[in-house]
């Protein structure tokens, strides 16, 4: 079983390049029905690994393995966290695909397989990212479900938004993504070795860190951090995702940005860890910075927001930012916490996101205040929103408020920032579900002047204006929604999730395992609810209640101090590469000192 | 190479990461842009070739020379090869970008393109 | 935003990012050393699998992998420019006029182009042994092609350009790679494990699956980047823009 792990990445490649070898030959039933079958064939692969093997499955590509610890290969390391990312991405990818079964109009002429055949690609470049145990590989995969994430943003290329949008995700992943090579670069030089474990033995054999270490930490931990859409990495995500096709926004939501918040925490427990590694107080204060920032910025932009798409984006801004704060408390019960969370999260996003690009489709906007009221008969659309914005708010026994449950557990404090900037991001669901769903309180006001991204403008992704609602849409949504619930029921799942969260942070487990086969399997005791922690959960559904009612009423302020900050998002490549380069250089001060 | 001169391919490095960002953060024309995305990039093949230097060595390729001969570091140089595929490709889907950013807003300007903000 | 945000966040960026280089390359080998232990790991790889090119080792054996994901690159960014380049329904297609051509030009064409393509094969066939392979002899093959755009026509270079075909063999030489990595599984080894014999060093069988990944790679690069200039040229030259014209 071990040594299929590759076939993960392989079976979705070939997928594809069978599309594209004979798109000019299939009809584009068999075409899509070809990709699911490709996605979902990894999908087994992933799921049966997990249940499969024990401990941490390590294969070595070509057979090449170390002896005594050198060796010239590339490894893959299906570790329970990295498998578990690699068969939640692949599930999500079987999902999108059968969401977007007879999706977009017409595929490009000659070319019916083109887009199930680029989900593939994106797919097989997130699961060989999540396993692969050697740095530049990563980078490689890195770059593949960029380059493919790219060309899917601006795949609607009829209208003038989505290439821009796709043109500004380009741009900073690139950048990070050099800027992480940079970082490998000066690994290499001191190291010698590209590996994962291999890195990380000789930094530790070589001593405490020093500048060089320092220096490669943040260029490798920059191209993350941006994939991450940490603030302030975090400003192509909003437009992405406000142009990117609905199953494509699933993707990026889901699970690519929590992947990017998954190699900075993987990169730091196996390369710098260690006692050569980074200062664990050095770590810690870096992420918690990130993070924080991340979590209040993206709460108070996702509040602003009036475009459906962008909303939830900055509330996946804001998520992120609470996933990096409960890496840096780097607890084994914190990243457990922070694994439901992911898990959870990416079904209710993903739901979240399919309800959005029904609405698009049967209304023809994706704007709050054109689609105010408009929603009124389609309750079970209405049910499905604002169930997704308790979820996200935090309500248990969603998994989403299991995770974040078991996070805030780890420190007085913690609860201080949760509670609000998920009730925050939860509360905006739920006031857009009022407006459109019930229409209730006034039409809103236009504001002439504001700084803002209306939803009026966009396009349906289907032929025309949808009259019923397709079953396979809503049925995809109804089971994302049903598997965060399951996320946050299911006690087996708690408990693998405490024994792969012990195996990820052990730094020497990890290079014994890698290079010397040698296997552990730390024991950890499973968390599960308590009642601080419903009682938390509660009350941050309940005061995303709270918020959304009064603001339904048009009774809170408008938020004009919030002007600054979204004059910052101005949707201007320029700015935002200077301030990803400013981030390095925050990120230079936070590690240093 | 000895003395300062020595420190010289890495500054190179160093220098073209950070006149590529420049170059970004200030362009008026998107297609320039993507030139200095490329500058970028190539402070990584710099880095890679120079890291993997050795001196008095050879190209590692033993067509024609004998196997005892040393030879500079061939993993760095199968790296900056991928990196050139990598660099060289991303350029293509960005320029193609740019090229429907003509198209839908008439301008490859970036200071006039203000539809996504706030 | 205001420009003037811009240059301070732009300013203050670069000096920590410069501060940031500059220390970290106080700690960087001094330049030209003789301590490459993967280097050194991989060039003795390199000669136990009889391939006199380590570089092709490296890039077609030991990190065979990281060449999958690369080939990928590839290959997604072609499918992705050829969506995003794609026809719209506000565009037509306009056929290429004839173009004349300098005689001298046509001659130099018709010449250069048997010559290219054949170094071309040669590169992507001898990658195991000397400078080039897969990547690079795929490019020249593309390059020799697109000679004929130079020396005659657009007309010229879509007669002997079929897209359907170039796409299939773009699209098999990527399934060729990942289905030839497959047969080191079947063959009870590891996926990507070179398990061909691997022949007499610096002879043309040598290498073991070396040559036929470079084989593959090649194939797929030469259709790949056929296909990428292909959309790019018709949006240069067949293509018109209705919505531009509106304007």
């Amino acid at each position: 079983m071990v040594r299929l792990l590759p076939l993960i990445v392989a079976v979705p490649l070939l997928g594809a390049a069978l599309l594209v070898a004979l798109g000019r030959h299939v009809r584009r039933a068999v075409a899509e029905t070809a990709g699911c079958a490709c996605a979902a064939g990894s999908a087994a692969l992933a799921v049966g690994a997990l249940v499969l093997t024990h401990g941490t499955a390590v294969t070595w590509a070509g057979d090449w393995r170390p002896h005594h610890g050198a060796g010239v290969g590339i490894v893959l390391v299906g570790d329970r966290v990295g498998l578990g990312l690699a068969a939640l991405t692949s599930l999500l990818v079987v999902a999108v695909l059968a969401y977007s079964w007879r999706y977009f109009e017409e595929p490009p002429r000659g070319h019916a397989g083109a887009f199930p055949a680029l989900v593939l690609l994106f797919q097989a470049g997130m699961c060989g990212f999540a396993l692969t145990g050697d740095l530049f590989d990563a980078f490689v995969f890195f770059e593949l479900m960029g380059a493919v994430g790219y060309a899917l943003t601006g795949y609607r290329v009829e209208e003038p938004r989505p290439v821009q949008g796709a043109l500004t995700f380009g741009f900073l992943n690139s950048l990070g993504g050099y800027a992480s090579l940079l970082g490998i670069g000066l690994l290499y030089a001191r190291t010698g070795e590209l590996g994962m474990a291999q890195t990380g033995r000789r930094l530790d054999a070589a001593g405490g860190p020093d500048a060089l270490v320092t220096g490669a930490f943040v260029l490798l931990v920059t191209g993350l951090l941006v994939k991450a859409a940490a603030v302030p990495f975090h400003f192509w995500l909003p437009d992405a995702h406000t142009v990117a096709p609905t199953p494509v926004s699933m993707l990026l939501s889901g699970v690519m940005v929590e992947l990017g918040v998954y190699g900075v925490a993987r990169v730091h427990t196996t390369v710098f860890a260690g006692p050569g590694g980074i200062p664990a107080a050095h770590f810690r204060r870096t992420l918690l910075v990130l993070g924080v920032a991340s979590a209040l910025t993206g709460a108070v932009m996702c509040w602003q927001q009036r475009h459906l798409k962008r909303l939830l984006a900055f509330s996946t801004v804001a998520h992120t930012g609470l996933f990096l704060t409960g890496l840096a408390l780097m607890s084994d019960g914190a990243t457990a916490g922070v694994c439901l969370y992911v898990l959870g999260h990416a079904g209710t996003k993903a739901a979240l996101f399919a309800v959005t690009g029904i609405l698009l489709d049967r209304y023809g906007s994706v704007d709050e205040h054109q689609l105010h009221g408009r929603g009124r008969g389609a309750w079970r659309l209405g049910l499905l929103f604002a169930l997704g914005g308790l979820a996200l708010a935090g309500l248990p026994p969603f998994g989403t408020a299991l995770g974040k449950a078991l996070v805030e557990e780890q420190a007085d404090w913690l609860p201080l920032l949760f509670v609000p900037v998920s009730a925050v991001t939860g509360g905006a669901v739920l006031r857009v579900a009022a407006g459109v769903f019930l229409g209730a309180g006034p039409v809103p006001e236009e504001r002439p002047g504001r700084q803002e991204t209306a939803g009026d403008e966009e396009k349906p992704e289907t032929g025309g204006l949808l009259r019923w609602l397709p079953a396979p849409m809503i049925t995809v949504a109804v089971l994302l929604l049903a598997g965060a619930l399951a996320v946050g029921t299911i006690p087996g799942l708690a408990e693998g999730t405490a024994t792969a969260a012990a195996a990820f942070g052990d730094h020497a487990g990890y290079l014994a395992a890698v290079l010397d086969a040698h296997h552990s399997t730390p024991a950890a005791e499973g968390e599960w609810w308590t009642g601080p922690g419903v009682a938390l959960g509660l009350l941050s559904a309940a005061l995303a209640v709270a918020l959304a009612v009064p603001a339904v009423r048009r009774l809170l302020p408008s938020g004009g101090w919030t002007g600054p900050l979204r004059r910052l998002h101005s949707g201007h490549v320029g700015d935002y590469v200077a301030w990803t380069v400013a981030g390095i250089g925050l990120l230079s001060a936070l590690t240093w000192w | 190479m000895t003395g300062p001169l020595a420190a010289l391919p890495y500054a190179t490095a160093a220098w073209l990461f950070l006149a590529g960002v420049y170059g970004m953060a200030t362009s008026r024309n998107l297609v320039h842009a993507v030139g200095c995305l490329s500058v970028t990039q190539s402070s990584t093949y710099v880095l890679l070739l120079a890291v993997g230097y050795r001196r008095g060595a050879t190209a590692p390729v033993f067509s024609d020379v004998p196997t005892s001969v040393p030879v500079v570091d061939p993993v760095v140089q199968a790296l900056a090869l991928t990196d050139i595929v990598v660099g060289a490709t991303v350029t293509a889907l960005l320029l193609a970008l740019v090229v429907q950013v003509d198209k839908g807003h008439g301008t490859v300007d970036p200071d006039e393109l203000s539809e996504l903000k706030g | 935003m205001t420009g003037r945000v811009r240059r301070w966040a732009l300013a203050a960026g670069l000096a920590g990012t410069a501060a940031l280089m500059v220390a970290a390359g106080t700690g960087l080998p001094r330049f030209g050393g003789d301590q490459h232990p993967y280097g050194a790991r991989a060039v003795a790889a390199s000669l136990r699998q009889q391939t006199a090119n380590t570089i092709s080792s490296v890039n077609f054996d030991q990190r065979a992998l990281d060449t999958l994901g690369e080939e990928s690159i590839l290959f997604g960014s072609v499918l992705g420019t050829v969506v995003l380049l794609r026809q719209t329904r506000d565009e037509h297609r306009v056929r290429p006029r004839p173009e004349r051509v300098p005689a001298a030009l046509r001659r130099y064409g018709a010449g250069l182009l048997p010559v290219t393509l054949l170094i071309g094969l040669y590169i992507v066939a001898h990658g195991q042994l000397s400078p080039g392979g897969g990547f690079q002899g795929g490019v020249v093959i593309a390059t020799a092609l697109h000679l004929l755009y130079v020396g005659a026509d657009y007309r010229a270079l879509e007669r002997i350009r079929p897209l359907g075909l170039f796409e299939l063999v773009d699209g098999s030489g990527e399934a060729a790679y990942v289905l030839l990595g497959g047969a080191g599984l079947l063959a009870g080894s590891a996926y990507l494990a070179n398990v061909l014999p691997h022949g007499t060093f610096n002879t043309m069988a040598s290498g073991g699956t070396v040559p036929l990944l470079n084989a593959a790679v090649g194939l797929e690069v030469a259709s790949a980047v056929v296909v990428l200039l292909a959309h790019f040229l018709d949006q240069a030259i067949e293509i018109t823009d209705n919505r531009k014209a509106h304007r």
